[in-house]
């Protein structure tokens, strides 16, 4: 019998009973449901953790100095970085795109009639755009002629422009910073809530020279941190290692001793995001897999009983001509027809569950922006997988059914 | 040479302590286009002897040649194809597919047969309906049908392949009087008009006067082969007889 027949007489045969086809595929059904929900929401979260990291900034390296811990015992920030090792490593590192030294201060900042405290206040160099892959909405940004002079201008973050100029064009506004007059040079583009739920758009930005001098009134060249740019994913541990060994150099560290700096590579943090991730995603559907299994021996409980059930049907059949072979295949590509269907109802199901879910956490958690993944392969994966189990569970009631004596069968009542 | 030629034919079906012997060497022969009627009592291996011929069972010792081919050799591929091809069944209980309409019934042969296209399928299984008077009940289920509708619908089914021979086991057994008429009428039809071979098997003696000759068969043996059907009446009643009597002397003793 032709493949197209037997799909045919297998639909025929389903439809007869529609109660029973369904209850039989409800293991399939929810098994791969749950398989293709994990899926889908581990790709998400997957998607979500790249986002996130893309507004940080593009293969991000942050140079920090060391912690003490002599004698088990936190000794505090050292301050070694200085801005010559900043240029340093703008200058000697080929796989460094962009560098800024990064100064944290705080305060109130003052402008038209309002009082405003931003998140974050700091004083960096004119290459942070770049680095922190923020675009400017308005105006510019400083260049290394402000930071020669320490000039005192500033650009803001979308929300302090907000709250400190609603009406009107932030940029050409004087402010005032722990009561210095500053210019407004740029606002730069809105880039929302980061994963912790802080307003990165809760920021005033100024040159590092003109925080160390005018509000520090320090005469010392460090700075807190250096916020590095690589070249390109893949560039990231050459320029990881680049830096380290540049430092290691300036500033003189000892053969076998600890470094005064300490460099956190933002990439290695991604990937060890994404393995946790995948790890959680395959566990997880690992155990929505054990009902697939559920799912098959149901199938495999019912076709038994189909098959006992149509023994008069089977001789008949076999009486007409039909071969071993052919009642084998009839009953097998019936189970394969169930499985799948269950696989495509579990996987539009899941695809359904899984957009359900990500829409109910983006109302609860709106800082959050799940965006809503289908994966075409894991989709037909899956599939492949409903008929899989079609298969194994289905052969052995197949070929007791194949193997019945014609004349017996025909006895059958 | 003869369309069925059985020589020393025996089946022996082996139950552990006991051997029950249902054929002892039946040899005989049946012409293409004759109408035989297998007449005996129950217990006579007329339907060891009916799956036999119909390549449902095969023998244990003996030859079974069908159209010069020795079906003993045949493995169950073969024998599922010969079935198809050169044989159609009538059975006393009809033996449709419940819940499947009549036209489904009758393609059930041509899905077996990879010599009839599909698109031919549909057609020639409404032609044989319209041959048995069921042009207008195609898509009528059997639980729709009387009993002498299904049992054409089956007609109609064994025909659809063109077989050589029709195999009947008691096909009016569920049928009243006068629709057992209208059948074995419609099987003497084929029988004279298309030159079907029709072997039918019964236990009524008033039936197998329909068909052309009598075997008469009794405890595995055919003791009568003849086309004078009195004395095939006459075997039954003397079988009967003793039977009476070992029933008779089994209740006394």
């Amino acid at each position: 019998m032709h493949i197209f027949d037997l799909f045919v007489i297998s639909l025929r045969t389903l439809s007869k009973n529609k109660l029973r086809s369904g209850l039989t595929i409800l293991g399939v059904v929810i098994g791969i449901a749950a398989v293709t929900t994990m899926v889908s929401l581990g790709q998400s979260a997957g998607q979500l953790i790249q986002d996130q990291f893309q507004t940080l900034g593009s293969n991000v390296i942050v140079v920090i100095p060391a912690r003490d811990q002599s004698g088990g015992v936190r000794q505090g920030n050292v301050t070694t970085l200085t801005e010559a090792d900043a240029f340093a490593i703008a200058q000697e590192c080929p796989s460094v795109a962009a560098v800024s030294p990064y100064i944290g201060t705080s305060g109130q900042v003052i402008g038209g009639n309002v009082n405003w405290q931003p998140d974050q206040m700091l004083g960096v160099g004119p290459d942070y755009p770049i680095v922190r892959n923020w675009v400017m909405a308005s105006g510019e940004f400083f260049s290394q002629r402000e930071i020669a002079g320490a000039t005192k201008v500033c650009v803001l973050g979308n929300t302090v422009a907000k709250q400190l100029f609603p009406n009107t064009e932030a940029v050409g506004q004087q402010v005032r910073v722990k009561n210095i007059p500053f210019t407004v040079i740029g606002v730069l583009i809105r880039k929302g809530a980061n994963l912790v739920g802080q307003d990165q758009d809760n920021i005033l930005l100024m040159p590092y020279s003109t925080v160390r001098k005018r509000l520090q009134n320090s005469a010392f060249s460090n700075v807190d941190v250096i916020f590095v740019s690589a070249r390109s994913q893949a560039d990231s541990s050459l320029a990881e290692k680049e830096i380290r060994t540049l430092l290691s150099e300036r500033h003189r560290t000892p053969p076998g001793e600890k470094p005064d700096f300490e460099v956190r590579n933002t990439a290695d943090i991604a990937n060890v995001m994404g393995i946790i991730l995948g790890a959680m995603t395959a566990m997880l559907s690992g155990i929505a897999s054990i009902s697939l299994v559920v799912g098959g021996v149901g199938i495999m409980n019912i076709m038994l009983v189909s098959v006992t059930e149509r023994t008069r049907e089977i001789g008949i059949r076999m009486a007409l001509g039909a071969r071993p072979r052919d009642i084998l295949r009839q009953f097998l590509v019936e189970s394969v027809v169930l499985s799948s269907l269950g696989g495509i109802i579990g996987i539009a199901l899941g695809v359904g569950g899984s957009a359900g879910v990500i829409a109910l956490i983006n109302a609860l958690l709106p800082h959050m922006k799940w965006t809503f993944q289908v994966s075409i392969p894991a989709a037909i994966i899956a599939l492949l997988f409903a008929a899989g189990v079609g298969v194994f569970f289905g052969y052995y009631p197949a070929r007791r059914a194949s193997r019945l004596d014609p004349i017996e069968a025909l006895r059958y009542d | 040479m003869a369309l069925i030629e059985l020589r020393n034919l025996s089946k022996i079906y082996d139950l552990g302590e006991v051997q029950v012997t249902a054929l002892k060497g039946v040899s005989l022969d049946i012409h293409q286009g004759e109408f035989v009627a297998l007449i005996g009592p129950s217990g006579s291996g007329k339907s060891t002897l009916m799956n036999t011929l119909g390549c449902l069972d095969r023998p244990t010792e003996g030859s079974y040649l069908l159209a010069d081919v020795e079906v003993a050799g045949l493995n169950p591929d073969q024998l599922a194809q010969v079935r198809n091809q050169r044989i159609g069944f009538i059975f006393q209980n009809f033996n449709l597919l419940s819940r499947t309409t009549a036209l489904e019934n009758v393609e059930v042969p041509l899905l077996y047969n990879p010599t009839c296209p599909r698109r031919q399928r549909a057609k020639r299984a409404k032609d044989l309906l319209q041959l048995v008077g069921l042009g207008n009940r195609f898509d009528h289920k059997p639980n729709q049908l009387s009993g002498g509708q299904q049992q054409r619908v089956a007609i109609a089914r064994a025909l659809v392949n063109k077989p050589a021979i029709l195999l009947c086991d008691e096909p009016t057994g569920n049928l009243d009087t006068r629709t057992s008429r209208e059948i074995m009428d419609f099987f003497r039809k084929l029988n004279q008009t298309e030159g079907l071979t029709v072997i039918l098997v019964t236990h009524d003696l008033e039936i197998a006067q329909r068909a052309n000759r009598a075997l008469v068969l009794i405890d595995g043996e055919v003791v009568v082969d003849t086309t004078d059907f009195r004395l095939a009446a006459e075997a039954l009643q003397r079988r009967a007889l003793t039977d009476a009597d070992a029933n008779a002397s089994a209740s006394s003793a």
